[in-house]
């Protein structure tokens, strides 16, 4: 909590930041990451701005979650760079830990801890990084549980939960520690479709709170009605952005139409 | 709208009729009685061909044994009456010492284990030569014959006289016996931690736990619970291998048996030991193939397979 405080104050006199002014939550700049030969992410830039939400469609692939590993440094890039508020973290000398502790993801498998109940997953990282005291951080975990819906099963092992349910307590995990930014990776990708629902609700309320979020997605309904702001990746470049009504009512790219007929064919927008 | 209502509504009458269906008002069909008299035939005659099996296998075992020439002669050496019943108080005595092996060199494996593990595992440079060292330990522990180990150290050792070092064949013995278990029992725990999905790791990385930290509360935990019964499985082994600290002379079951063969040419006091240690196993392999299973039924749970 304390970096984000130090950030939210005035750049130091005399030592001009590059980012100065810069009041975006997330930027990237010509990001490039290449896997052993394979190019996934060739130029990408992208900006987020506080309390919004970007959409990263794009056909399997195409290197959303990958870009979403990278913006939480779990990938090394290999070119460009990425500044989140205002503070470049692909600079080696950056204290990785510190980075991951105000950027919150969740993964397409929950990737919950099968060792702990609920209440210890949700916990853990308060208590262990941040240093909250037990009482305080099950207080606050068990209120992130009842807004989910899940206040009765604090005290389950996650392998007797539903998936939409293990999901549910995935991003009660993520938001716990008070991230400054949310990574969602296809979360609801591993889900029953009558369980999509209630993890995109909670997605909704998160926006509604002013959470800056950045999601990878094939829900495309969803996109357009929750995102500021979608950026349709191809090639490894953001081949088009802008608004929802923008990419998904007029694409100006022939390629984005093309991948927008496509899931219109398959019945998923 | 109305059609959802409707749909949905007799799902709920359709829930409590089945639910209360299993618990009055169900007789069971012809097809369901028909199928389990049949398998109750099955599993009588199952039964019935394995008591047969059994009694045949056990009669030819017993004249193929007792019918060989060199049979009553055997019989005097290995299955004297007389002489167990002098070894077995001695005997037993004797194993006290390997149960109190057992537990002192059980713990002292398990640390040194999961310390090696731990360092094998370890990333940055300054760790290199720790990492080094480490493997270096498993690969010659692993490799040189526990037999040659006990020798080096329980006769190598005292042959030095070096001041302050212990000459006590038992501590000795014991030393050795941990040095070469806690190899094994060190890439028992590295396979355990490198089991652990990747994923774990990355999620605990990602609450910004330390590396240190995403070990301790998120991968070890599940690597170890994951790795109990090969761990006891190790742990059966070392229990009867302390019978080796005989060599040095310390006298556990082996010794005690050794002494009265040596004065006695009669090979029943080994017999005896041998079925001592067999029984003191017996529990821990069932112990450990209950944890076993315990542990498959939790993985596996719904299935019948």
């Amino acid at each position: 909590m304390s970096e984000i405080l130090q950030k939210s104050g005035a750049p130091e006199p005399g030592t001009p930041r590059e980012s100065a002014g810069d009041t975006s939550v997330l930027r990237m700049e010509s990001v490039r990451k290449t896997f052993g030969g394979s190019v996934v992410l060739r130029d990408v830039d992208l900006e987020v701005a506080p309390h919004t939400v970007t959409a990263l469609i794009g056909a399997s692939g195409s290197g959303k979650s990958t870009l979403l590993r990278c913006a939480n440094l779990l990938e090394e890039i290999d070119d460009g760079a990425i500044w989140l508020d205002g503070e470049e973290i692909t600079d080696p000398r950056t204290d990785q830990d510190a980075v991951r502790r105000r950027i919150g993801v969740v993964f397409q498998a929950y990737n919950l801890f099968p060792h702990m109940t609920v209440l210890e997953n949700i916990t853990l990282a308060p208590r262990r990084v941040h240093g909250v005291p037990r009482a305080e951080a099950e207080e606050h975990a068990r209120g992130l549980l009842e807004r989910l819906g899940l206040g009765a099963r604090a005290a389950e092992y996650p392998d007797r939960l539903s998936g939409g349910q293990q999901q549910r307590v995935a991003i009660a995990r993520a938001v716990a520690v008070r991230p400054r930014l949310l990574l969602l990776d296809e979360i609801t990708a591993a889900l029953d479709p009558e369980l999509v629902g209630e993890v995109l609700n909670v997605v909704r309320d998160l926006k509604n709170d002013g959470m800056t979020m950045v999601l990878a997605t094939h829900e495309m309904g969803f996109a357009r009605d929750v995102a500021d702001q979608v950026c349709f990746l191809d090639g490894g470049v953001v081949l088009e952005r802008g608004t929802a009504d923008e990419v998904f009512g007029d694409p100006q790219q022939e390629r984005t139409r093309r991948f927008l007929r496509r899931i219109v064919d398959a019945g998923r927008l | 709208m109305t059609v959802a209502q409707t749909d949905s509504g007799r799902e709920g009458a359709d829930g409590e009729g089945g639910m209360a269906g299993a618990d009055d008002a169900y007789t069971p069909s012809q097809r369901r009685i028909e199928r389990e008299r049949h398998k109750r035939a099955r599993a009588r005659r199952a039964t019935a061909i394995a008591a047969l099996s059994t009694l045949v296998t056990a009669a030819v075992l017993y004249l193929v044994v007792v019918d060989a020439p060199g049979w009553p002669r055997t019989k005097e050496t290995f299955f004297s009456a007389q002489y167990a019943r002098e070894a077995f108080p001695k005997v037993l005595d004797g194993l006290w010492l390997n149960i109190r092996l057992l537990f002192v060199c059980g713990a002292a494996v398990l640390v040194l284990g999961m310390l090696i593990a731990i360092a094998r595992t370890l990333r940055g440079p300054v760790f290199f030569p720790l990492r080094v060292l480490a493997a270096a330990y498993t690969d010659f522990f692993r490799g040189l014959p526990l037999i040659i180990n006990l020798m080096i150290v329980v006769l190598g050792v005292p042959a030095l006289r070096l001041q302050g070092v212990t000459v006590d064949p038992v501590l000795l013995g014991g030393t050795a016996l941990t040095l070469t278990y806690a190899a094994y029992v060190a890439e028992v725990f590295r396979a355990g931690i490198e089991s652990v999905h990747p994923s774990q790791r990355a999620a605990a990385r990602s609450l910004g736990l330390t590396n240190r930290q995403a070990l301790r509360y998120v991968v070890l935990p599940q690597a170890v619970r994951r790795q109990v019964p090969p761990l006891l499985n190790d742990l059966v082994s070392l229990q009867k291998d302390t019978g080796l600290v005989s060599i040095g002379g310390a006298i556990d079951a082996v010794r005690a048996a050794d002494i009265i063969v040596g004065r006695s040419l009669n090979y029943t006091p080994y017999i005896v030991a041998g079925l001592l240690f067999v029984a003191l196993t017996i529990p821990m392999t069932r112990f450990t193939d209950w944890v076993t299973a315990r542990m498959d039924r939790q993985r596996a749970q719904g299935g019948i397979l």
